[in-house]
């Protein structure tokens, strides 16, 4: 019955109670609503990165820059982080409270690791001259990674608002359901950082 | 430009003394401002503006809110067009009275203004107020969310009104085009004040987006369909729609700008690297879908208003909604004939020319649709009635001259003359702001629960209507003799009488508005006499009447069950238009919270930090946002119920009245 009546998906709300499915449904729906209004401000700015690719001004190209293999880390390590979020939102649907508080803080550590191996990048960037003043080609890339960095950002500081309210309400509705929508934001950074991996990464090994 | 650590840029030199008509603006700005202040103290009426207005939730109150915010703005936006027009009707061969740096000012604010700050609240304003109501619902998806984004709005609106007394506005126009908006061409704090009012306004403005998009997908009243919406939530859905896709380019463009300009990066710069067609890309993919934002909602008024005063059912109902869903998405297939000239190939203009075109043909659809309702009805020629016909004919000469602009060839020869300005102004001003007008009237008494003074209506209409077409057909007669756009000063005798007339008419306006606040004062004074609580004096088909105006806080004390399009009229023919019930049940609505205008405030501090540089403000600003959000999160009390007894004596009052009305029809 609360299968079939279920409207949205991802981590199981009550359905004990109709107000709660409907909160839920409502809530949520804008949250997606929302997310698709973000990925237009990440579509825009891939777009402008692939007109501004060449804009070198003389200075260094992507293919002189880019290391592959810190990139490469930086993807597995935010996989995982959208793996372990998944744990977190088991362990969440089980009630279990301590198990999805593990989960959520090594979710944040993965986040803060991903944002400490992206300055890392940009700092040897700027060693090598390459920072966001150099060309219009390496303000769009410092901007499109800046954007996804600082919605990182934001995902940690979320991830921690989460966890004091864990501990302040347990596992209540309006707990769950934010952890829901917090959980849609991570993936979805994730996805960001797919396609950037893509678009920026892969075509300066292609060449 | 010397910048200290606690004031930033900002010195005395940032105050309005370089002329004198630059400091009486302001002085107009302080002392309004400190009237409104003064006055609300004399009242002694903070308490009651706090807890009833400013912290609010309710939606209809909100809307209100928006749209006083919106008229306050028209007249700001309205002095700018007066100047204008007496610089040019006298600036020939003659400096006037404007220096070329001021009257570009002016034109940057009158754009910036008319919409971002006075067409969009007005129409969120009015989208406020009447959406949930005619869903049946009880409010909008997100009420808190709502009044944030008022307050971001009015924050926005806040930034552009105090660079008229500390400091100056953008000259760049309402577009801001780049490399002239670059800090290389444009160093003052002008060009900032523009982008964080964009900005912060923006904010709000997605969010509303997301907000009115979930409300209709979701709060319909039980058994309402989507097409048995009434086609005003049919066109708010639309515009949101273009909103939450359209106004992050808003929000790209003028970042990536503010990027160039406070950390030296090179998007749009003429060295570099930078690229200005990027921002011609980005800003027009939002730009004109905006114009769609700002016009279909005003189709919906027009929707609603010309079967009730036609008193015939919507002609077309299935064919408007369908030409509503393809004028919303051919508005993102159509951006590049903004920049015909600026050297794309033939073949790319000739697609955005078709793409313009086609655009001409559901529009014309709607026209004929309206057309249709109004034949054989028994038309009333109340003043909602007559903005709609006046929309309808001057909406068709604008219409035309459209289609002249979306041939690349004859582009060329007008682009950036006031051909254009004739041209937007003649879709703008009967297509919104006439739309608005309407709504406006229509919906005044659902809102206060009195009507609007027919006669001043009537007189305002007049004069506007007679204001615009001498303003702007002389435009179109301009822009034929090649004068382009945003002359301070020009030296052909020839153009000088059709800027006389052109000023002559923006005088007319000027009596319009006077007429409508003479309207509103009159209407105020003598309410006693149009006092309608009942909450149905047209006659009207759809949910909003079917309440007592103005509403009770809860909207419906029972959710309407809807089957059919036009759900009151149903209910009326059907001989049962309020569902009265035995017994009445509790209802829980969120409560008051100040976290809207908290957060309001810090992002207008977190803005005006930013224009002057004052960067220990600015983190201040921006932890007090993020503080504000998450403090906000911990809330729990957050809703209160109302009892079944308080509703019991508030239906049963209206009752009363509408039973009282009916004995005193019958």
């Amino acid at each position: 019955m609360s299968d079939a009546t279920s409207r949205h998906p991802g981590i199981n709300l009550s359905h004990a109670r109709r107000e709660d499915e409907r909160h839920a449904e409502v809530t949520v729906f804008g949250f997606w609503v929302y997310l698709m209004s973000d990925a237009i401000i990440f579509a825009l700015l891939f777009a402008t990165y692939a007109a501004m690719v060449g804009r070198t001004a003389g200075g260094p190209s992507g293919p002189e820059l880019f290391d592959i293999a810190n990139a490469f880390v930086e993807t597995m390590v935010l996989l995982t982080s959208s793996f372990t979020f998944g744990l977190a939102a088991v362990s969440l649907k089980e009630g279990r409270v301590g198990a999805s508080q593990l989960w959520l803080g090594v979710t944040f550590i993965l986040g803060l690791a991903f944002l400490g191996l992206e300055l890392r990048e940009f700092a040897g960037l700027a060693a090598q001259n390459a920072t966001p003043q150099t060309s219009g080609f390496l303000s769009s890339f410092f901007v499109l990674l800046s954007t996804h960095g600082l919605h990182v950002l934001a995902g940690c500081i979320w991830i921690v608002v989460m966890m004091v309210q864990i501990v302040i309400f347990g596992l209540s509705r309006q707990v769950r359901s934010r952890l829901m929508r917090l959980s849609l934001f991570w993936h979805f950074l994730d996805l960001i950082w797919i396609v950037i991996f893509t678009i920026v990464y892969l075509p300066a090994v292609a060449s | 430009m010397n910048s200290s650590f606690i004031l930033g840029k900002l010195t005395f030199d940032a105050l309005p003394f370089y002329s004198v008509i630059a400091a009486s603006g302001a002085a107009v700005i302080v002392l309004g401002g400190l009237s409104v202040v003064a006055l609300i103290t004399w009242l002694e009426a903070w308490g009651t503006l706090w807890r009833n207005w400013l912290t609010t939730t309710d939606h209809k109150k909100i809307g209100i809110m928006y749209v006083v915010l919106a008229l306050v703005m028209l007249l700001r936006g309205f002095v700018d067009a007066l100047m204008m027009r007496a610089q040019q009707a006298i600036a020939m061969n003659d400096p006037g009275y404007l220096t070329p740096d001021h009257f570009q000012q002016i034109f940057s604010s009158h754009g910036t203004i008319m919409v971002f700050f006075m067409g969009m609240p007005f129409l969120f304003g009015l989208m406020n107020y009447v959406v949930p109501l005619q869903l049946g619902a009880r409010d909008v998806a997100f009420p808190l969310l709502n009044a944030i984004s008022f307050w971001l709005t009015a924050a926005g609106a806040a930034l552009v009104m105090v660079s008229l007394v500390i400091g100056v506005f953008s000259t760049g126009g309402w577009t801001g085009y780049p490399p002239y908006t670059e800090l290389s061409y444009s160093p003052t704090v002008g060009v900032d004040y523009w982008i964080m009012a964009l900005l912060i306004s923006g904010v709000g403005t997605t969010l509303s987006g997301i907000n009115f998009v979930v409300t209709i997908y979701k709060l319909r009243a039980p058994g309402m369909k989507l097409m048995h919406m009434p086609l005003f939530c049919w066109t708010a859905l639309c515009a949101n729609l273009l909103v939450i896709f359209a106004v992050p380019g808003l929000t790209v463009a003028g970042g990536l700008l503010a990027l160039d300009r406070y950390l030296g990066m090179h998007f749009f710069t003429n060295d570099g690297g930078g690229n200005v067609m990027n921002y011609a890309n980005i800003f027009w993919i939002f730009g004109h879908p905006e114009v769609y934002i700002l016009i279909l909602p005003a189709f919906g008024i027009f929707s609603s208003v010309i079967p009730t005063f036609s008193q015939k059912r919507l002609f077309g109902y299935t064919v408007l909604v369908y030409a509503t869903m393809c004028i919303a998405v051919l508005s993102f297939t159509v951006w590049l004939h903004h920049f015909f000239t600026m050297g794309a190939d033939a073949n790319v203009n000739a697609f955005f020319g078709v793409m313009t075109m086609i655009i001409a043909v559901p529009t014309g659809v709607k026209v004929y649709d309206w057309i249709l309702t109004m034949f054989r009805g028994r038309l009333l020629f109340d003043t909602p009635m007559l903005w709609s016909l006046a929309f309808i004919v001057t909406f068709v000469i604008g219409g035309m001259t459209g289609v002249i602009l979306a041939i690349p060839p004859l582009d060329y020869v007008f682009h950036n003359t006031l051909f254009l300005v004739a041209h937007f102004h003649n879709m703008l001003i009967p297509g919104m702001l006439f739309g608005l007008f309407a709504g406006y009237a229509y919906w005044f008494p659902k809102a206060t629960g009195f009507r609007l003074d027919e006669k001043w209506g009537r007189r305002a209409f007049f004069f506007w209507v007679a204001g615009f077409y001498l303003a702007f057909m002389p435009l179109y007669v301009l822009g034929f003799l090649g004068m382009s756009r945003r002359m301070a000063y020009y030296d052909q005798p020839g153009w000088q009488i059709y800027l006389i007339v052109a000023a002559f008419g923006a005088f007319l306006v000027l009596c319009g508005i006077i007429s409508q606040i003479v309207q509103l004062t009159v209407s105020i004074r003598d309410r006693a006499c149009t006092t309608d609580f009942a909450g149905d004096p047209w006659n009207a088909p759809t949910l909003e009447w079917a309440t007592s105006s103005p509403p009770p806080e809860y909207n419906f004390a029972v959710q309407p069950e809807v089957h059919s399009l036009d759900a009151f009229r149903a209910a009326k023919e059907a001989g049962c238009p309020y569902p009265w019930p035995e017994r009445y049940e509790p209802i829980e609505m969120p409560r008051n919270s100040m976290t809207g205008i908290a957060l309001g405030a810090v992002s207008f501090v977190l803005g005006f930090a930013v224009v002057w540089h004052i960067w220990w403000l600015a983190a201040l600003g921006l932890l007090g946002v993020v503080g504000t959000v998450i403090a906000r999160s911990f809330a729990t009390d957050t809703t209160r119920i109302i009892s079944a007894e308080d509703v019991a004596a508030t239906e049963t009052r209206w009752k009363t009245a509408v039973l009282a009305a009916r004995g005193a029809s019958a």
